[in-house]
């Protein structure tokens, strides 16, 4: 199967170069021919997984519990000011 | 000493014979000697760990043990501490300090236990050989040209070698279970929902699981017994699983009357004959013990992983997406606007192994496939925890070979993606089912550990502990350690 290997990457948020998109779309290509052979699977009528038990989600009290640790969290991030993480610029 | 368990060490410590600080310096120095020459650790603090050691015998002294109490257990790069750096051996978390250990650390902590550092893993724990690390391969300590298995290769390595006694790893498609076989020691994974995974970094959310890596089954009960439990912070956390006895599964010891289920589609052409064979003898031993073999079918099987690598990926390509120079993590230099912030960040961060798994799975979930790749993949999903379901009515427990072949050279397999997903063939089905499975070592072939894997019903790892243990009792393979680190093999 081809694929666009440049839109899947624009779609992903990953620049590629020539070079790497000429090595990672073959690849590609013979990944989801492998996963081709999941057509031979008849499926009708079958339920998707969406949990691997029959468990119901828990709940919990609607409480606030987390304390406010707005400077340790932002201490890893590579830019901030003033308590807000810092961009280039989005909008000319 | 190297290669004792975990038990034996508590036993040693309940009585005195040694001390937590004693015990830490000794794998301190392990690991200074060998860690050159297997990769298995990223981060080792000494300070730090000797400083939990004297807290730790202080706490003995003053208040009594808890159920850890000093003993050294290494913890996969992929868990938040909040002391030394967490990076999932990806240089896109390159420097990054969790502010908050995950929530089997705090449980870890609370119960005793020493952190003896981080380990070598594949990037974000894609991979099946601890090669695509930013840190560089880790090594098989049976020999040292070979791969410790993956993603979890350095907590495997590290047990092996003998440079700590126990470590934990997580599993997403058989990341405990294959580097404990070709590293020869014992690794379970537990049913999905037993354990938080809060504070591990996710790569396929509905698969990942955290579990023990260790030289004995009933090693792998000691820090199980402590890891699982509801944790609110996880919303797949199940809430009232069934409670299990952990310690007390490994004394029931009788094999008498187990039916062990053998699936046909796990015993094929194309293994390894010498790994046939080592798991055809472990069964009959089985047989020696008591047990019945029961021949079964779980006929979906060979679409496992196909099914596998469009749901992981999927799954990674939307947890990767936080990866994004905003928050945490790389930013490029000199970004020109947000895009080329982002494509470039990722660009330079992510390792290829991640870049394909993230392409792969943006493509299934992308406008138009979705129905044929995602949608498919979770209906077949369906009909394989069906054929667990169905071979669960016949047999107690299932037996299989862990992997296919025993550790192969590092660089053999790194150019075809494909032959690699093929190594974990025998453990990726489980996970797709959500069920427990233990891999513990049941001979060798030219000198290279093999493993036995034993898959049970959802929430009866008692079931696997207790398998695992008569055979291990009846056998003398967890005794064997790697000669060139100095131990019997």
């Amino acid at each position: 199967m081809d694929i666009d290997v440049h839109k899947v990457a624009m779609l992903s948020r990953i620049r590629l170069t020539d070079d790497e998109a000429a090595h990672l779309g073959p690849q590609l290509s013979n990944i989801l021919g492998y996963i081709e052979q999941l057509s031979e699977v008849n499926t009708e009528g079958v339920v998707p997984t969406a949990h691997p038990h029959d468990v119901a989600m828990p709940q919990r009290v609607d409480a606030v519990t987390n304390a406010n640790r707005r400077d340790a969290l932002q201490a890893v991030a590579p830019n901030t000011e003033s308590g807000l993480y810092v961009v280039p610029k989005v909008i000319e | 000493m190297p290669f004792s368990s975990l038990s034996d060490l508590k036993s040693q410590l309940d009585a005195g014979e040694t001390t937590a600080v004693e015990l830490a310096q000794r794998y301190l120095d392990r690991i200074d000697a060998h860690n050159g020459e297997l990769n298995a650790f990223v981060d080792v603090d000494h300070k730090h760990i000797i400083d939990q050691a004297k807290a730790s015998d202080a706490h003995r002294a003053k208040h009594g043990a808890r159920p850890l109490e000093g003993l050294p257990i290494a913890v996969k790069d992929i868990f938040c501490t909040q002391d030394g750096p967490t990076t999932c051996c990806s240089n896109i978390l390159k420097g990054f300090h969790a502010p908050y250990d995950a929530h089997v650390i705090t449980r870890l902590k609370n119960a005793g236990a020493i952190l003896v550092g981080k380990t070598n893993m594949d990037e974000f724990a894609m991979g099946s050989s601890t090669e695509t690390s930013a840190f560089g391969p880790c090594r098989n300590p049976w020999d040292v040209e070979r791969i410790p298995g993956g993603s979890s290769g350095g907590s495997a390595s590290a047990v092996a070698g003998g440079l700590v006694p126990a470590a934990l790893g997580t599993d997403t498609g058989g990341s405990i279970r294959q580097p404990a076989a070709v590293c020869g020691i014992t690794g379970l994974k537990p049913t999905y929902g037993r354990v938080s995974r809060r504070g591990i970094i996710a790569f396929a959310s509905s698969l990942d699981q955290a579990g023990p890596m260790t030289r004995t089954v009933r090693d792998t009960a000691m820090i199980s017994a402590i890891l699982c439990g509801h944790d609110s912070g996880d919303s797949t956390s199940v809430v009232n699983a069934p409670e299990i006895d952990w310690l007390a599964a490994c004394d029931s010891v009788d094999m008498k009357g187990l039916k062990i289920g053998k699936p046909k589609e796990y015993f094929v052409d194309g293994m390894d004959a010498g790994v046939r064979a080592a798991v055809e003898a472990a069964l009959a031993k089985c047989v020696e013990l008591g047990a019945e073999i029961v021949d079964i079918s779980l006929p979906h099987t060979k679409y496992a992983v196909a099914a596998y690598y469009v749901i992981a990926p999927s799954e990674a390509s939307a947890n990767l997406s936080r990866y994004d120079g905003v928050r945490f993590g790389k930013r490029c230099e000199n970004p020109q606007d947000l895009v080329d912030m982002y494509t470039r960040s990722r660009d330079e961060g992510f390792g290829s192994e991640v870049k394909r798994r993230i392409l792969t799975g943006t493509f299934a979930l992308s406008s138009g496939y979705y129905d044929a790749y995602y949608l498919k993949a979770q209906q077949v999903r369906t009909l394989i925890r069906q054929d667990f379901l169905d071979a669960f009515e016949k047999v107690d427990i299932i037996a299989t070979p862990t992997s296919p072949i025993p550790a192969f050279k590092i660089g053999e397999k790194t150019d075809d993606p494909i032959t690699m997903y093929l190594s974990d063939i025998f453990t990726i089905a489980l996970n797709l089912a959500g069920l427990p499975g233990m891999s513990q070592p049941c001979g060798f072939v030219e000198d290279l550990p093999v493993g036995l894997q034993w898959i049970a019903p959802a929430w009866r790892e008692d079931v696997l502990l207790s398998a695992a243990s008569a055979y291990e009792g009846a056998t003398d393979w967890t005794t064997k350690a790697p000669a060139a680190f100095g131990g019997e093999s």
